[in-house]
């Protein structure tokens, strides 16, 4: 346990306390509360920068799984570092806006802050595991803290709905990244990424290569919502405005670029990789920006260029890796393509993270995010109005702002591509930059609309909810610095280079930059008449006529079927689903318990006879049997007894107290076999047992009788027959059967040894097999809320009726 | 419905102390001999079902005012933070320690920290089994 872990713990801890803290503090706001862990958590990452700089990393084991190779390493490096910092700083600035975003008289502050605390941690955690097992736990965990963040206000429809699918769609992809992190181990024979990443030559001859990249980039797809997954971003909008602009802008959907970051230096070696990145995020691009534009809700335009923007950073991650196949480092044109990722990554989070925010203030002040009912509010809202400018511009990728030099980059990184000698890309390769150009004029015009439309023209008053006027200033604080951020990186884009980019891009490229090589990033703010220049000269132009025009041309958006979407298909799925396990259900679930048992033995009987049969695994040994002696004789015919009266007891009284003497002589059973302790425990349980049982029965309605046509039952014997046959055969082979020697020898031997006890069974439940234990309490506890909510609350429910 | 039986009433009183006290004995002796955390909360349970057979539930909930619910509660989570608390040693999760100590009066004792763990489980099956019995009987 080292610091580092504390520190990735720390927003669970935290998140435990924050009830406690709403409920003692009425009058102070819970964000308070919360403030100070991530301003304090971004301070401590900034202390790693300057040894990060200088190209060390920072590795903290501690043991978690070790028989299974699963531990919880963290691992600081260059990657981790920037999602880290991206994590905490953006944390703090949106849990500063949400004091003032939320009411704390009104809403349920305390769940709030515990769902993004947890999210909040688990997000540090997968940008700082090292081991693959450990990033998965943390990565389903973002997608639960997200789920419940999505439906924070739960009682709307569409939050639920969103909810619902942002969660099967992301966790079905975490599933695949789950598999494919499986396939990762059975080549390499480890979890830990640096060892993984060292065993290079082992994962790319194996078979299993191709297998594991496609598991991984749909974990990494569905998370970033690329092209067709993207479909639950825009619904994970009815998520409270901080979270959209949190998760759902500047960390959560990034976690998949992290993870295609985080894995090149093992997959960029193949070409599946190379084409599906780049084709997939540009496809992303464009159906992102485009379908951005046809927009109502300033929230579902954001949502919409948030899918294309990450699209574009994925492309460039997928450009980027033709760097791995080219070794002469120095005149390497793919690099730029990285850089240019890393360089986005980070003004995206700066620009789109501040206009959510103003998007929040208008929607907070106004009433309402329909750009159909706003207009005219520049003069009532000027701080606003400036910020969305600057986010608005930098987002179209428009000079001085970052996004211009971020956008120029990736022009650079797309012509690059036509001038690549391999996969026949000088003749189709000319497709990439031509889309490129198209999605950025999109992304212009979507651009403007989100700030003009918003901002300028016919002030409707009759429309708004509420009469507008600016912010005040608490809400102010954050967007004012996340914009100043935007404009400083557009001045003074060296600022990051040496700090940031650079140890980045030694982790995402380690094979370039190995061996005593650096790779220098400049990013100039004037690069003279190259084709980009042009390009962008290309953008603003057609984005102007297009902004003007839009009356003319947007019909086309509704010639569009929309039966033919992805949406739909979703839904159609869900909806079938829903129907074909209703029918399940009702052919099912008849309400009797003896259908129920009826099914359950079937299964079972013909589940172990098939298996037993077909494994050849029927023996008769009788070689090590005891003869039986007169006690066991006795209690044998007791217990058959007791059972036949079991059967034909008129009254449920005779029938529970029989069974019982069933239980009891099981009990007499493990004493004549030396086994105290689960006599003992035979005994308390059939005690319990029996008074739970008399206890249910005394209360159950009378026994309902079903109308009963013949009085034998044939299935009723023929399953009987069968469970009875099964279960003596499968005795009979587990006894004549061996096949392992008896581990029962390590037990005897280090029970005292090893745990200090003497009583083996005890020892063993306690200590050696601890865990199961532990499940089975876990177990126990699930199983009694469950008894006591389906009597309690059905109860309460007949009360209020 | 319910008869005020005198015998069962008085010989429950003294009973239900004798098996509460057998329940410790087993939980304690537990690493030694037949019992521990599973079998001593049982049988404690069984105690507790006796005193409800012989008096009713409001009875019994009056005397012993104890949330069951939040016993199973507390129990797995003391059975997880003695987990949890492994990490401070830097050992694996879940890993016990033990040693010999000499105490007054009952001189050379083992402390495991298993017994933390097999309270856990103690109160989990306490709890456990008394909400469902509870639940149930209260339930008309």
């Amino acid at each position: 346990m080292s610091w580092l872990h504390l520190v990735i713990l720390s927003p669970f801890l935290l998140a435990f306390v924050v009830p406690l803290l709403y409920r003692k503090f009425q009058r102070i706001h819970t964000g308070w509360f919360v403030l100070p862990l991530p301003l304090v958590l971004f301070i401590y990452f900034t202390q790693y920068i300057s040894g990060v700089s200088k190209g060390e990393t920072y590795l903290h084991s501690m043991k978690w799984i070790p028989s299974l190779g699963i531990n919880f390493d963290a691992y600081v490096d260059g990657l981790g570092l920037l999602f880290s910092l991206l994590i905490t700083g953006i944390g703090t600035l949106v849990i500063l806006y949400s004091i003032y975003y939320l009411s704390k008289t009104k809403e349920a502050l305390h769940s709030f802050y515990v769902y993004l605390l947890l999210f909040m941690g688990s997000m540090l955690g997968v940008v700082l595991s090292d081991n693959l097992m450990n990033l998965y736990s943390f990565w389903e965990l973002t997608s639960l803290s997200s789920f419940l963040l999505i439906g924070y206000w739960y009682k709307r429809e569409k939050s639920q709905y969103g909810a619902l699918k942002s969660m099967l769609i992301t966790v079905f992809g975490g599933l695949s990244l789950l598999a494919g992190i499986v396939l990762l181990y059975v080549m390499t024979g480890t979890f830990s990424i640096r060892e993984i990443i060292s065993n290079v030559d082992v994962v790319t001859s194996s078979h299993l290569f191709i297998p594991a990249l496609v598991l991984i980039l749909l974990g990494a797809f569905t998370k970033s919502a690329q092209f067709p997954f993207h479909i639950w971003l825009p619904d994970a909008m009815e998520a409270p405005t901080p979270v959209s602009a949190y998760l759902h802008s500047a960390t959560m959907v990034k976690a998949g670029i992290y993870l295609l970051a985080r894995l090149s230096p093992v997959f960029a070696i193949s070409a599946t990789w190379f084409f599906v990145i780049s084709i997939v995020g540009l496809i992303t691009l464009f159906w992102g920006s485009f379908s951005a534009v046809k927009q109502q809700d300033l929230k579902g335009i954001l949502a919409f260029s948030t899918i294309s923007q990450l699209g574009m950073i994925m492309s460039l991650i997928g450009v980027g890796s033709a760097a791995i196949h080219y070794d002469f480092l120095d005149d390497n044109i793919y690099l730029v393509a990285l850089t240019a990722a890393v360089f986005h990554l980070i003004n995206h989070a700066t620009f789109k993270g501040s206009l959510f925010m103003v998007v929040g203030i208008v929607d907070h002040e106004t009433g309402t995010r329909d750009i159909r009912k706003l207009g005219g509010l520049m003069s009532f809202m000027p701080v606003t109005f400036t910020m969305a400018i600057i986010g608005g511009f930098s987002m179209a990728g428009l000079p001085p702002f970052n996004g211009f030099l971020s956008k120029e980059m990736f022009f650079t990184g797309m012509v690059n591509v036509t001038k690549m000698d391999m996969y026949s890309m000088q003749t189709w390769g000319i497709l990439l930059p031509i889309t490129a150009w198209v999605g950025s004029i999109f992304t212009f015009v979507y651009s403007m609309i989100l700030v003009f439309k918003t901002f300028t023209g016919k002030y409707q008053p009759e429309k708004l909810e509420k009469k507008p006027h600016e912010a005040p200033v608490g809400m102010l604080i954050s967007p004012v610095i996340l914009a100043s951020l935007v404009v400083i990186f557009g001045f003074a884009p060296n600022l990051l280079e040496s700090i940031l980019i650079e140890p980045t891009m030694a982790s995402i490229a380690p094979s370039l930059l190995a061996e005593g090589k650096e790779y220098q990033v400049h990013i100039k703010f004037w690069h003279g008449f190259t084709p980009e220049l042009f390009m962008t000269l290309g953008v603003i132009t057609f984005g102007i006529l297009l902004f003007m025009t839009l009356q003319k041309w947007s019909k086309i958006y509704t010639r569009f079927p929309s039966s033919l979407t992805l949406n739909n298909g979703y839904n159609y799925g869900i909806k079938g689903m829903e129907k074909g396990s209703t029918r399940i259900m009702k052919t099912l679930m008849t309400g009797f318990i003896r259908d129920y048992l009826l099914i359950i033995f079937t299964f079972i009987g013909i589940l172990i006879l098939v298996t037993l049969f077909s494994q050849n695994a029927f023996a008769i040994d009788l070689k090590d049997t005891v003869s039986i002696g007169v006690y066991e004789a006795i209690l044998a015919v007791v217990m058959v007894a007791a059972t036949i009266t079991t059967l034909l007891a008129k009254s449920r009284l005779t029938a529970i107290i029989s069974l019982g003497v069933v239980g009891y002589t099981l009990s007499l059973f493990f004493v004549l076999f030396r086994a105290p302790d689960l006599a003992l425990t035979q005994l308390v349980i059939e005690t319990v047992s029996v008074s739970l049982f008399l206890l249910c029965f005394y209360y159950l309605p009378e026994f309902r009788k079903r109308k009963v046509r013949v009085k034998f039952q044939l299935p009723n014997l023929l399953v009987a027959l069968l469970v009875g046959t099964t279960v003596t055969l499968l005795g009979i082979s587990a006894n004549s059967t061996k096949l392992f020697e008896s581990i029962s020898h390590y037990f005897i031997e280090n029970s005292y040894e090893k745990a200090g006890g003497e009583n083996m069974v005890n020892v063993i439940l306690v200590d050696f097999r601890g865990f199961d234990t532990l499940f089975e309490i876990t177990v126990l506890c699930i199983a009694a809320l469950a008894i006591y909510g389906m009597i309690r609350l059905r109860l309460t429910k007949e009360e209020e009726e | 419905m319910k008869k005020n039986d005198l015998i069962l009433q008085t010989t429950t009183k003294v009973v239900t102390f004798i098996i509460i006290i057998f329940a410790i004995h087993l939980f304690f002796a537990g690493h030694y001999t037949p019992g521990g955390g599973f079998v001593g909360g049982l049988t404690t349970s069984a105690a507790l079902v006796l005193l409800l057979l012989a008096f009713d539930i409001k009875t019994v909930s009056k005397v012993i005012p104890l949330d069951y619910k939040k016993v199973a509660a507390s129990g797995l989570l003391l059975a997880i933070l003695t987990g949890l608390g492994s990490f401070i040693f830097k050992v694996p999760f879940l890993t016990h320690t033990y040693s010999y100590f000499n105490l007054p009066l009952l001189g050379k004792t083992s402390l495991a920290t298993v017994v933390l763990f097999d309270l856990g489980v103690y109160l989990v099956v306490v709890g456990v089994t008394m909400t469902i019995i509870q639940t149930i009987g209260e339930s008309e």
